[in-house]
């Protein structure tokens, strides 16, 4: 028999996080809480599976595996399940560990399921330029918080349509309160920004030594995403941009950042692989 | 025919029979219950517990005879004046496994005027306590109430009787904390000093609000109510321009139209820089303009809303009270069988 491929284990990861989100919906439509002890152990689990099949493809393709939408995307949940494993803890939201383990299922299931995502095997995009894959593991990472920061924000809004409505039982009794949710959606939203200014930061370096290196499409969607996040956290801080409005900015947010993975993997197919043209 | 085991009894009257006036008749302060003891000091009552509550005056003991029943029957009419015809008109008894099944419903809540209540489960180990204080329990009522706050522990965890708030304060309260989180960070203004006011005050200041703020048309109500509450006072002419400093307005005048403009809190919206607010309108006619709900992270609710979300709370709870006195009914079996084998007759 031969010995299990990088998206074998992928699929075992992709199975642990299927196997949280169904645990965690069970729980929500009997309006009960999950164990959080058991939903950390199948994250952790689902997490152990894929950063070993990551690591394998990483192997195979020389560095962090990002050459394609299949590994972008397979990045940015294991991003969103790493984080959760570090700080969802202190969060002390039970309702996240469901969200972490839904939208990482929805997301390696997906991917998983895309063969067109993963026909292109590119070797050696970063050229062994540690530099860059910094910047495009750090752009991935920030992605993987912008998506804990939608989950946050679905249950804010939740929660704001309970209040409203009067309707405080049932599945609305389990979300958090509205202040702590407020609370962990700036300081996500705040990481986030930082993570990706930094990746910026250091992806322009590259740029302003060759500007005719990065694709414009790329160049324009990320800078966007960048823009989109950073003016939501000062219009956060200046209090204009709060509530239910900053919760439905958030979720767009991050369905646009998930969106803008497609010009920046194109960018890849339209140039010629090479150090400067790797980068997300 | 008798059943086999000790003389276990229960003996007594409560709000279920006994209305208020009668409550307060049959009432036993201290002094009144040492009288009672006194009298029974010669009876065959070999244990003996008294609950009295406002709700409630209950015996559970064990005795030699029925005669003795019918002594501390005859004693408690005595020291309470009542009639003895009065007396058969409100007293509830019951014996064996039957008196553990109540003592555990009572503790449980399911005997409460308020079901589900968590004061009583206090009040009847309060009542324990002193029994066995004054060494009036001894192996049977022991185990007895040992077992039945077991029963009542198990039944408060694993149904829903005391789950969700069934007072308007008390959901004023979880509404809060449904928005906060915690209460300690919380600024409260109440705007009125009566009596809903008040309650709903205190409810917040025993969920651990430190700092409350009181304001009324009559400045010297507002200071009483601020120094019972150790709250500050606020000049009422002025708590409009105030309200950006508070998370959570309670108002509970008799004003007889709005006080709370929709613009008023839309003014402190932008000294609050986008923080949830909760108007608690407790008033009848209302005191705050219901356009205000309207607006981003304000959550405005009034007496109706609070009343509906107390009465499904209660509702719930009233649909765990057949499966909660299924359960004690199995646990006072299994006490009593336990009471026989050891005590036996």
């Amino acid at each position: 028999m031969p010995p299990p491929t990088d998206r074998t284990w992928l699929w075992f990861a992709a199975a642990c996080y299927l196997v949280g989100a169904v645990l965690g919906l069970v729980a929500l439509l009997r309006e009960r809480r999950h164990s959080r002890a058991a939903m950390y152990l199948i994250l952790a689990s689902g997490f152990t599976f894929q950063t070993f099949g990551l690591y394998l493809r990483g192997l195979a393709v020389g560095g962090c595996p990002l050459g394609n939408t299949f590994e972008l995307v397979q990045f940015t949940a294991w991003s969103a399940a790493t984080l959760y494993l570090c700080v969802g803890a202190a969060f002390r939201l039970s309702l996240l560990g469901f969200g972490t383990a839904a939208l990482a299922a929805g997301l390696t299931v997906v991917s998983l399921l895309m063969p067109s995502w993963d026909a292109a095997l590119r070797k050696n995009i970063f050229g062994g330029n540690a530099w860059i894959e910094f910047h495009a593991a750090l752009a991935l990472f920030s992605y993987g918080v912008f998506g804990l920061l939608c989950l946050v924000a679905l249950m804010y809004w939740l929660r704001d349509y309970g209040l409203k409505r009067k309707l405080l039982g049932g599945v609305f009794g389990l979300l958090p309160s509205i202040r702590d949710l407020d609370h962990i959606s700036l300081r996500l939203l705040a990481t986030g920004v930082t993570l990706l200014a930094g990746s910026l930061a250091v992806g322009s370096v590259w740029w302003l030594r060759e500007p005719a290196s990065v694709h414009l499409p790329k160049l324009l969607a990320t800078v966007s995403v960048f823009a989109a996040y950073t003016l939501a956290l000062i219009l956060r801080l200046r209090g204009i941009l709060v509530g239910r409005r900053l919760a439905l900015a958030c979720a767009g947010l991050f369905v646009a950042a998930l969106l803008s993975i497609v010009p920046v993997d194109a960018s890849r197919q339209a140039a010629p692989a090479s150090p400067e043209t790797a980068a997300p | 025919m008798s059943s086999p085991g000790p003389l276990l009894f229960h003996v007594g009257a409560s709000h279920q029979r006994a209305p208020l006036e009668l409550r307060e008749k049959i009432a036993l302060p201290p002094e009144r219950a040492a009288a009672l003891h006194e009298r029974l000091a010669a009876s065959g009552l070999a244990e003996l517990a008294l609950l009295n509550t406002c709700n409630r005056v209950e015996f559970y003991g064990v005795a030699a005879t029925p005669a003795d029943i019918e002594a501390l029957d005859a004693a408690f009419c005595a020291v309470t004046g009542l009639s003895a015809d009065a007396y058969a008109g409100i007293r509830a008894h019951a014996a064996g496994p039957d008196a553990i099944r109540h003592l555990a419903s009572v503790a449980a809540g399911l005997e409460s005027q308020l079901l589900g209540e968590n004061e009583i489960f206090g009040q009847v180990k309060d009542a324990y306590a002193s029994a066995q204080a004054s060494g009036r329990v001894g192996p049977v009522l022991n185990r007895v109430f040992q077992k039945a706050f077991q029963a009542a522990k198990h039944v408060r965890t694993h149904t829903a009787i005391s789950e969700g708030q069934v007072s308007v304060a008390n959901v004023a309260v979880e509404l809060a904390l449904t928005i906060f989180g915690d209460l300690e960070s919380s600024r409260v203004l109440l705007l009125g000093a009566g009596d809903i006011g008040e309650k709903t005050a205190k409810a917040f200041k025993s969920r651990g609000a430190r700092a409350l703020t009181v304001a009324s048309r009559t400045p010297e109500r507002a200071l009483a109510l601020a120094r019972t509450l150790d709250a500050t006072a606020l000049p009422f002419e002025h708590f409009s321009r105030h309200l950006g400093d508070y998370d959570i307005l309670v108002s509970a005048t008799s004003a007889p139209g709005s006080i709370v403009h929709a613009s008023d809190i839309a003014a402190s919206r932008a000294k609050r820089r986008g923080a949830p607010l909760l108007l608690l309108d407790l008033a009848l006619p209302r005191d705050i303009d219901a356009e205000a709900a309207h607006q981003e992270n304000v959550y405005l609710y009034n007496l109706d809303d609070l009343a509906q979300i107390a009465a499904r709370n209660l509702a719930a709870r009233e649909a765990e009270v057949a499966r909660a006195r299924a359960l004690i009914a199995e646990k006072a079996d299994a006490i009593w069988q336990q009471i026989v084998s050891r005590h036996g007759a």
